[in-house]
C-alpha cells in the first residue's frame, strides 16, 4: 500500500507547512532570522580573505 | 614585594589580563576557539530548530503562531547581552585604552544590530496575528527601537570619525551613555500599560511554560550565545589583523597559515 503512504506523507507535510493558517508569520520568522544568522558569518570570511590579501602583498612589496 | 615565586592573586590576575589583552596571544587563542563555538553553535541551533518545529506540541492559545518563540526570544535577550558586553567593553577602552577592547565592541555592534532587529521583524510578524497590528507605540517596543538606534548609532560614529583612537573613545561613550535604556527595556512592560507579555522565562520564578515548549527554548538560547562568541571572535581577529597589519606576529601567523 505505498499509495497511502505516500498520501498520508503529503497530508502530514502540508498540515506542518501550513502552520495551522499561521503559515506565513512562522515561515518568514524563521527564514529571515536564518538569513540574518547566515549574512553574519559569511561577511566576517569575505572580509577576512580581502583582509588577507591585502596584507600580505603589502609584505611582499616590501620585502 | 611579591617576587616571581610567590604572586599574590591580584598580581596573578593582572599579569593574566594583561598577557590576555595582548593582540598576538589572543588571536592564538581565538584560532583554536573558533571550530569549539562554531560547530557547538551550529549543533544547537539545529537541534533547536528541529525541537523547536517539530517536537513542541502547538501552543493551546496560540495555536502554531508560538513558535515564533524560538527565534524571537533569543535574538532578543542576544540584543540586551550584547549590549552589555559593547558596553563594558567600552568601559575597558576608556580606562585602560585596550585594543582588544575595543576591537571586542566593535565586533559586537553589527551583531547586536542584528539580534535587535530580528528581535524587532519576528515580534512584529508575531503581533499581526497576536494583537491584530505589526506595530504599537508602547514602551517595549519604543525602547528597543532605540536599542536598535543606539547599535548603528554606535557603527556610523566609530566609522564616521578619521582618528581611530578618537573614533573608538567618542564610540565607547555613545555605548556607556545607551546602557540608561537596558533597565528601560527591562521595567517598560511593567511600567507601562503595553500589549506586550511580561517574562515567560526568568531567573527568579519557575518558568511559565511546559517542558517539552520549555527545552527547545534553552537549547535556541545556548546556540544563539555560543553563534554570539563564535562571529564575534571572527569579527575581533579581522580587526586585530587590519590594526596590527604591520607587527611581526601578524607576519608569522601568516606566514604558518595552512
Amino acid at each position: 500500500m505505498g499509495g497511502r503512504d505516500a498520501e498520508y506523507t503529503k497530508i502530514i507535510m502540508n498540515e506542518f507547512l501550513h502552520m495551522g493558517g499561521y503559515a506565513v508569520f512562522v515561515w518568514s520568522s524563521f527564514g529571515i532570522s536564518a538569513l540574518v544568522l547566515l549574512l553574519n558569518v559569511l561577511f566576517p570570511i569575505m572580509r577576512r580573505k580581502q583582509l588577507i590579501r591585502d596584507v600580505e602583498g603589502h609584505i611582499r612589496r616590501k620585502q | 614585594m611579591a617576587t616571581a615565586s610567590k604572586l599574590s592573586i591580584s598580581d596573578r590576575f593582572w599579569r593574566w589580563f594583561h598577557g590576555f589583552g595582548s593582540p598576538a596571544r589572543f588571536d592564538r587563542f581565538a584560532q583554536k576557539a573558533l571550530p569549539w563555538f562554531s560547530w557547538s553553535a551550529g549543533i544547537l541551533l539545529l537541534a533547536g530548530l528541529i525541537g523547536g518545529l517539530f517536537l513542541a506540541p502547538a501552543d493551546y492559545q496560540q495555536g502554531e503562531s508560538f513558535r515564533i518563540i524560538y527565534v524571537h526570544v533569543p535574538a532578543a535577550w542576544m540584543s540586551l547581552f550584547t549590549y552589555v558586553v559593547m558596553a563594558m567593553a567600552g568601559a575597558v577602552t576608556l580606562i585602560w585604552r585596550m585594543k582588544l577592547a575595543d576591537a571586542v565592541a566593535r565586533a559586537s555592534a553589527p551583531l547586536g544590530a542584528s539580534f535587535t532587529a530580528l528581535a524587532l521583524i519576528t515580534g512584529s510578524l508575531w503581533g499581526k496575528p497576536m494583537w491584530g497590528t505589526y506595530w504599537v507605540w508602547d514602551g517595549r517596543l519604543t525602547s528597543y527601537l532605540i536599542l536598535l538606534f543606539l547599535y548603528l548609532g554606535y557603527m556610523a560614529l566609530v566609522s564616521a570619525i578619521v582618528d581611530r583612537r578618537t573614533a573608538s573613545r567618542a564610540g565607547a561613550v555613545l555605548a556607556l551613555v545607551g546602557v540608561v535604556n537596558l533597565p528601560i527595556i527591562h521595567f517598560s512592560v511593567e511600567w507601562w500599560n503595553t500589549l506586550h507579555q511580561g517574562a515567560t522565562v526568568s531567573k527568579m520564578d519557575t518558568p511559565s511554560m511546559d517542558t517539552s515548549m520549555l527545552i527547545p527554548l534553552l537549547i535556541m538560547f545556548f546556540g544563539f550565545q555560543l553563534y554570539y562568541f563564535a562571529v564575534m571572535l571572527m569579527r575581533v581577529r579581522n580587526e586585530l589583523l587590519d590594526t596590527e597589519r604591520r607587527t611581526k606576529w601578524v607576519a608569522e601567523m601568516l606566514s604558518t597559515r595552512k
